[in-house]
């Protein structure tokens, strides 16, 4: 079960993040996008996904990850991402509930790049009974 | 003219486990279910599945295409309600269409739904885009 205490909290991520090309080329590829001097509108999950793991894995917020399925997900893109842009991540637990056994965790993951906000994508994450 | 219900003309994807392995790679997500089918099977799926992120990656390309690009997208949003199963050496479509719910401005919203083998695989999408 999750730690009721870590609900509201924000947690960042230890190292930053540098979008090479082939990152964003390999992305492109997948959906035959043929322009690849932007990275595609869902390509800040290749880095919100590993980092925010690795946050929610700290055993004081206490997520089972091997049970988790993706519920909803969110982008708000302030910017398109491009290659050698450098960020930062944080995440930040905003609600939980728990529903039929199942809990259900909405996390917030901010990507900045110094201190400009980039992305912020919100991933509701249903732990299963 | 773009004004709300103008609609945005169906398009259909394929999925293939080429592509779920490409998406894993691309992504990061290596998760057993979207490439492993004796996996999949004993944590109770019918098949291998798709990554819903790739699900709403096709959904997102759909998008940029009609909006001019992948820089026109400034919200995105999706609800994984089934999954898109793929069976091994199979293309299992992904169809895709939208209608536009809101113009203000230069922003414009769009409702989006998704099926695959008649199923709706995702539900309550939208996107805002400036074209």
């Amino acid at each position: 079960m999750l730690n009721p205490d870590s609900v509201g909290r924000t947690f960042e991520g230890a190292e930053s993040v540098t979008v090479s090309q082939s990152e964003i080329d390999a992305f492109c590829a997948v959906l035959s996008e043929n322009n690849t001097t932007v990275a595609p509108p869902t390509f800040s999950i290749r880095i919100t996904l590993e980092q925010s793991q690795e946050i929610l894995s700290n055993p004081e917020i206490g997520l089972d990850w091997s049970r988790v399925v993706h519920g909803d997900q969110r982008f708000d893109i302030k910017r398109p991402i491009v290659a050698g842009d450098t960020f930062k991540c944080s995440s930040t637990i905003e609600s939980y509930k728990v529903a039929a056994g199942n809990e259900i965790v909405t996390v917030r993951s901010d990507l900045h790049s110094g201190d400009k906000l980039v992305v912020s994508t919100w991933s509701t994450l249903v732990v299963r009974a | 003219m773009i004004e709300v219900g103008t609609i945005l003309e169906e398009k259909i994807f394929y999925v293939d486990r080429a592509m779920l392995k490409a998406y894993a790679d691309a992504s990061g997500d290596q998760n057993p279910i979207h490439q492993n089918e004796e996996f999949a099977l004993s944590v109770g799926l019918p098949n291998v599945i798709a990554h819903g992120m790739l699900t709403m990656a096709l959904v997102g390309k759909f998008v940029t295409d009609w909006a001019g690009g992948s820089a026109a997208v400034k919200e995105f949003s999706g609800r994984f309600v089934k999954p898109v199963i793929v069976p091994a050496d199979q293309k299992v479509d992904l169809t895709v269409s939208g209608v536009v719910s809101e113009v203000d401005g230069e922003r414009i919203k769009i409702d989006l739904s998704a099926t695959s083998a008649g199923v709706k695989v995702l539900g309550m999408s939208k996107a805002v885009v400036v074209k």
